[in-house]
């Protein structure tokens, strides 16, 4: 167990470091950043002052060395627009993303683990078709779409029904406010967990083995969620793992349709406006929390699993 | 071979009766065991023997009450273990007799354990279901039911996951959640399919040896002759749902009474002879939703007469302990 969790973050250090390297090329590659903060009227001083202070007439090999030991430290240098530091900028930001990631994710769970449990026991009830429209609905509906009709179903259209529009339609001013974006983000992954689980279950319910533990005289409860459960999890979870990666890194459609402030946003407002440093940084940012929760994911592998802990 | 003539006393355990098993399908009702009776004494061995098809896993999963509703549905007939009939048990009172009276060793054991839960949980659930005993107890009893089935350095190996155990070992494990709340009735679906010869053997013997120790009733359910031979006191052979013939092994070997029988021993090769192609029964098992009216074996019986292509026979016997269901016999 200790060394597949050393193995692990080993690995998950080795993804971090190619990363930045791939950051620093692109970065690079991407356009001489001279361009952009000097213009048509400065002079040939200007021109050398800021290749020294940026560090552009040392070495690439030295130039990467400084810009990994200044990521280490968290600085990413200034933001071009924001005119502070971008660690700064992007720290602001965190909250709301992982608000909005760990909320989408936790629909996706209560509504996709359930629903494909019972989908798969119960196969063929009401329920299993109830089931096979919100999967339909969940992996088949652009999400730029589907939030756009949850805000006209939930904050215009039924307002005289209910008086008042039920949440708020965008920003994050309430606690309410977070629920559409979630479920207009967790809708496709609920629809997903729901589906693999399903299949997964399907499987486990027909295996010898849940055959040998009802011969034992397992009661059925059990046999579903102890026995069959613990295994058919096992493909969610890898999924969970790519899932919650990208909800917590921010969905750029999403936090635009709600207008909410994350790091989605922040990384097209910094994509359009060539803002380089804060650009680099939010990447580093995603990188390393995509990196963290495929790294808990794996754990949580471990843990359910004895043939991965062993081997 | 242990001989009959002192098993006969022993009580009746099992006593099964008419026991109708039917599947409802798209292409129709398919009549998986149509019909069954026999019985079981206490330490006695009874095999099941027929081809793929034949509803002998049908007749083990109803005895545990196992059969996946819908489709399938017990229609008729009784079971009665120990005098109770299981056909009538609600799941609760049946999960209280699966696993504790009546147990089931499953055929393949690559597969039948879970791969995500110790082998020393996975033996101790069954005994913490049906015994109502401190903890340290079950780990003990636990310990006992892996010697009993001579796995080696039981203690260490109850920490271990299936993974990490031998097919053999595995098969042993399984063997050892059958015995481990002493039951009444054991019954043995194919148990060594899926290990090599000599591993077979040792386990086949192993079997045994528990059965004689505990008096346990035994149905074996299996195709293999060699086995039946070695290991049973009565056998049962099964065609299309039901039972063509039943009697004391000796007297099946000697006197197959029934031509599919007949051709069942014929198909087993010979070490003496030497044969250029191996025996095997002309044409296919029927299928079961679409059964002739008269004796579905008559299409692939070489004695068939035009009262076999009518009526199913009936059952005549050919000595007190041994009967056949074929209209030669009339």
């Amino acid at each position: 167990m200790q060394r597949y969790l050393l193995r692990r973050i080993l690995l998950a250090m080795v993804t971090l470091l190619a990363v930045s390297l791939i950051i620093f090329v692109m970065s690079r590659a991407a356009g001489d950043p001279r361009h952009v903060y000097l213009d048509d009227y400065s002079t040939q001083e200007d021109w050398d002052r800021l290749t020294a202070t940026l560090g552009l007439d040392k070495p690439y090999y030295q130039q990467y060395g400084i810009f990994l030991g200044s990521a280490l430290r968290g600085d990413f240098g200034q933001s071009i627009k924001e005119g502070r530091p971008s660690m700064e900028v992007i720290v602001e930001r965190i909250p709301a993303t992982l608000q909005l990631g760990l909320a989408a994710f936790a629909f996706s769970v209560i509504v996709g683990v359930p629903l494909g449990i019972l989908s798969a026991v119960k196969r063929g009830s009401f329920l299993d078709m109830a089931g096979k429209v919100v999967a339909l609905v969940g992996q088949s509906a652009p999400v730029f779409w589907l939030g756009l009709m949850l805000v006209f179903l939930f904050a215009v259209r039924w307002n005289d029904w209910f008086g008042d529009s039920l949440v708020p339609p965008y920003g994050r001013q309430e606690i309410s406010s977070i629920i559409l974006p979630a479920v207009t983000l967790g809708w496709f992954y609920a629809a997903a967990n729901l589906r693999l689980l399903r299949s997964a279950m399907l499987n486990v319910l027909d295996s010898e083995y849940v055959k040998l533990a009802r011969a034992k005289g397992v009661s059925n409860n059990i046999v579903i969620w102890k026995h069959s459960l613990r295994n058919a999890l096992i493909p969610v979870l890898t999924f969970a793992g790519i899932t919650l990666g990208s909800l917590v890194t921010g969905s750029l459609v999403v936090e635009t349709v709600f207008a909410w402030p994350g790091l989605g946003q922040l990384a097209i407002q910094a994509l359009a406006g060539n803002d380089y440093p804060l650009l680099q940084a939010v990447v580093i940012v995603f990188t390393l929390m995509y990196v963290a929760a495929a790294l808990s994911v794996d754990i949580m592998y471990a843990y359910i699993d004895p043939r991965i802990r062993y081997s | 071979m242990t001989t009959s003539t002192t098993e006969n006393t022993a009580p009746v355990v099992l006593e099964v009766d008419g026991l109708k098993t039917y599947f409802e399908t798209r292409w129709g009702t398919v009549k998986a065991v149509d019909g069954v009776s026999f019985n079981l004494r206490r330490g006695e061995t009874l095999g099941i023997v027929g081809e793929s098809g034949s509803g002998k896993s049908v007749t083990m999963l109803s005895l545990m009450r196992l059969i996946p509703e819908p489709p399938g549905r017990i229609v008729d007939g009784q079971i009665l273990l120990e005098g109770q009939d299981l056909v009538q048990m609600n799941d609760k009172e049946m999960s209280e007799i699966r696993g504790s009276q009546i147990a089931l060793i499953i055929q393949d054991p690559m597969t039948s354990l879970n791969p995500v839960f110790s082998i020393g949980n996975q033996v101790g659930e069954a005994i913490k279901i049906h015994q109502d005993i401190p903890k340290r107890t079950v780990v003990q009893q636990v310990l006992n039911v892996l010697r009993k089935v001579n796995i080696p350095a039981a203690e260490t190996r109850v920490r271990d996951y299936p993974h990490q155990m031998s097919g053999g070992m595995r098969q042993r494990v399984v063997g050892a959640i059958g015995i481990s709340c002493e039951p009444i009735v054991l019954i043995a679906d194919e148990p060594t399919t899926s290990l090599d010869v000599t591993i077979q053997a040792q386990y086949l013997k192993l079997l045994k040896e528990l059965q004689e120790a505990s008096n346990i009733g035994l149905i074996f359910i299996t195709h293999d002759f060699g086995i039946v031979a070695k290991m049973c006191d009565r056998v049962a052979v099964m065609y299309a749902g039901r039972i063509v013939e039943m009697g004391d092994v000796r007297d099946i070997f000697n006197h197959p009474s029934h031509p599919y029988t007949e051709a069942l021993l014929a198909s087993v090769p010979k070490l003496e002879e030497d044969v250029d192609r191996l025996y095997s029964i002309e044409g296919q098992p029927p299928t079961l939703h679409d059964l002739p009216t008269g004796c579905p074996f008559a299409p692939r019986c070489q004695y068939v007469m035009d009262k076999c292509l009518e009526t199913y026979p009936l059952q005549f016997d050919v000595t007190d302990s041994h009967y056949a269901a074929c209209w030669r016999l009339e």
